[in-house]
């Protein structure tokens, strides 16, 4: 008899790929699944009652104005959110990789600080520093003058201070990455362009931003697909008030899925989420092909 | 760079640092003071006299020490896994031969572009059949392998001279045996950068272990903290407490291992 010969390759990826294909993609097919049946808390009880529904999740959800909110203020965070957070990361890596700036490593360090504390424990916190009457943020701001804000209860500001909150808890990722961008620009290129008479400024916008284009890129689009699944901080801070002004794609999912078991629609909000974050990836694997194609 | 930007620089960096830190200043200062303190005017940064009683009471009287040995042991559990299943993964990926590798490769890559939240629904139902809900096994299963992992091995190990392999070879060792004494060692500074952001990730996950768990003895330090924010509206020194014990482990691991932490950003930074 001829021993069965496997490929030793195999054996080192097999638990792997089993742990991944069975708790990660066997669930996104199956959410895929669940998307066009009407599972819902009676059959979580009795599965014999699972009814194939089509599109009737996705059509219930596009007339349903509170799937529209959400998706609004998800789009509000992600663009308003988003933007700010690289702009700031940009804008601080420029500054700590400048050639005259000492204490580099320790400016790295701080800005990596709330990147890597618990999301949860900052918003507890955040939560108090918002609070009106006694929070540090109202007291700071009647120090120069300015009336006390209802941060977390007022419908205009709520979201806004979750995008406060966001920034000063990401920033320091992209920064990082910038960082590396802008030490991976020769010194001499840089050189050449002053030698040739250029200020600062257009030191900046001629030779130091285009060729950080590439990452600026990546930092964008790693940023969107985070912000996009922007649950915790609605979570613990507002759980989605006031009025639904912070109620997240997320936060609708969870809601949808874990607190009335329709896992039918919980399954086709996700999707729509997926299906978001796929269209950016793609768009972004487009322009970054028409980029390199126009350089050529 | 002439003088004035520079000093314009340092203090802009100065002042975005202090505003940066000054929300642990407070949660730090917060949470040694005496219930109430925080909410009296005017503010102050510093406790008037330092007391432990927070600490205590969230010890004691709520327990989350057991909620931080449960945060604990499953972030080690999931540490452990997926440093072993990466490991091997990242390093058959790179540096053996075996049909089908690049196309299982790029399957594994565009999973990446999965939120994670997609899969939570038929996740929690395939561990209810399983009997794993509310069960530490239950937390820790998803995270037993992960593609940002095998990845990142993978890179690291297409480094690593298949001359150095092939010597093994021919003194005769097996490949799982090359894995072992050879690439493991040779992989190690990338293992740390792993292990430390899988521990970090398991560590500050929110939204699966809220999910999957139910009795409050096993909940983690962030689903507990967030259940107890929920009852302690008005507590801040207590909660600020809190918050100081689910961060401060990672802080510290954090400043001790920068140096990696730094790289597996890059190496992920870097992909193409």
């Amino acid at each position: 008899m001829q021993r069965l010969r496997l490929n030793p390759a195999w054996v080192l990826i097999a638990p792997a790929l089993v742990a991944i294909g069975v708790f990660f993609f066997l669930p996104v097919v199956a959410a895929l699944a669940l998307s066009f049946t009407d599972f819902d808390v009676y059959t979580v009880g009795d599965p014999t009652r699972l009814r194939l529904v089509g599109l009737a999740n996705y059509r219930h959800l596009l007339a349903e104005p509170r799937f529209w909110t959400a998706l609004g203020n998800t789009t509000y965070f992600v663009l308003v959110g988003g933007s700010l957070s690289v702009a700031v990361a940009l804008g601080v890596a420029l500054l700590v990789e400048a050639r005259a700036v000492r204490l580099k490593a320790l400016f790295r360090t701080v800005f990596l600080l709330p990147v890597v504390t618990t999301l949860v424990a900052v918003a507890v916190v955040w939560r108090f520093l918002y609070q009106p009457r006694f929070g540090l943020l109202n007291a700071l701001l009647g120090r120069i003058g300015l009336p006390p804000i209802d941060w977390l209860g007022d419908p205009r500001w709520a979201m806004p201070a979750l995008i406060l909150l966001a920034v000063w808890k990401n920033f320091g990722f992209d920064t990082l990455i910038f960082s590396a961008g802008l030490q991976s620009i020769p010194p001499q290129v840089d050189e050449a362009a002053r030698l040739d008479g250029a200020g600062a400024w257009q030191r900046l916008r001629r030779v130091t931003l285009p060729l950080l284009a590439p990452t600026l890129a990546f930092v964008g689009l790693i940023t969107m697909i985070g912000y996009f699944q922007l649950f915790a901080e609605p979570y613990v801070m507002t759980q989605g008030g006031p009025a639904d002004r912070t109620l997240s794609v997320a936060l609708l999912m969870y809601e949808e899925g874990f607190r009335w078991w329709n896992l039918g629609t919980g399954s086709a909000i996700a999707f729509v989420l997926f299906a978001i974050v796929l269209g950016l990836t793609l768009l972004e694997l487009r322009l970054r092909r028409a980029a390199r194609g126009g350089a050529r | 760079m002439r003088r004035a930007p520079v000093v314009a620089a340092h203090v802009a960096l100065g002042g975005l640092a202090a505003l940066t830190l000054l929300p642990f200043v407070w949660m730090v200062g917060a949470s040694f003071m005496a219930s109430g303190e925080a909410t009296t005017l005017p503010l102050h940064l510093l406790p008037r006299a330092p007391t432990l009683a927070q600490y205590r009471a969230l010890l004691t009287r709520l327990d989350l020490g057991r909620c931080l040995l449960n945060s604990a042991g499953i972030a080690a559990a999931v540490t452990l896994a997926a440093v072993v299943l990466d490991s091997m993964a990242g390093y058959a990926f790179a540096k053996l031969r075996f049909a089908g590798r690049d196309r299982v490769f790029r399957l594994l890559l565009a999973a990446l572009v999965i939120p994670g939240q997609v899969a939570m629904l038929p996740l929690f139902l395939l561990l209810r059949a399983l009997g794993l809900v509310d069960t530490y096994a239950g937390v820790v299963v998803p995270g037993l392998a992960s593609v940002f992992g095998i990845v990142l091995v993978r890179q690291y190990a297409l480094g690593i001279p298949d001359a150095v392999l092939d010597a093994a070879r021919v003194d005769g060792a097996g490949e799982l045996r090359i894995y072992r004494s050879v690439a493991l060692a040779l992989s190690a500074p990338i293992l740390v950068t792993l292990a430390l952001f899988t521990f970090m990730g398991a560590w500050n996950d929110f939204m699966w272990p809220l999910i999957v768990l139910a009795d409050r003895d096993r909940y983690t330090l962030p689903v507990a903290l967030a259940s107890l924010a929920g009852e302690h509206v008005q507590d801040v020194e207590l909660m600020t407490a809190g918050a100081v014990l689910t961060v401060l482990p990672v802080v510290v691991l954090f400043l001790v291992l920068q140096r990696h932490y730094v790289a597996g950003v890059l190496a992920g930074g870097m992909k193409e």
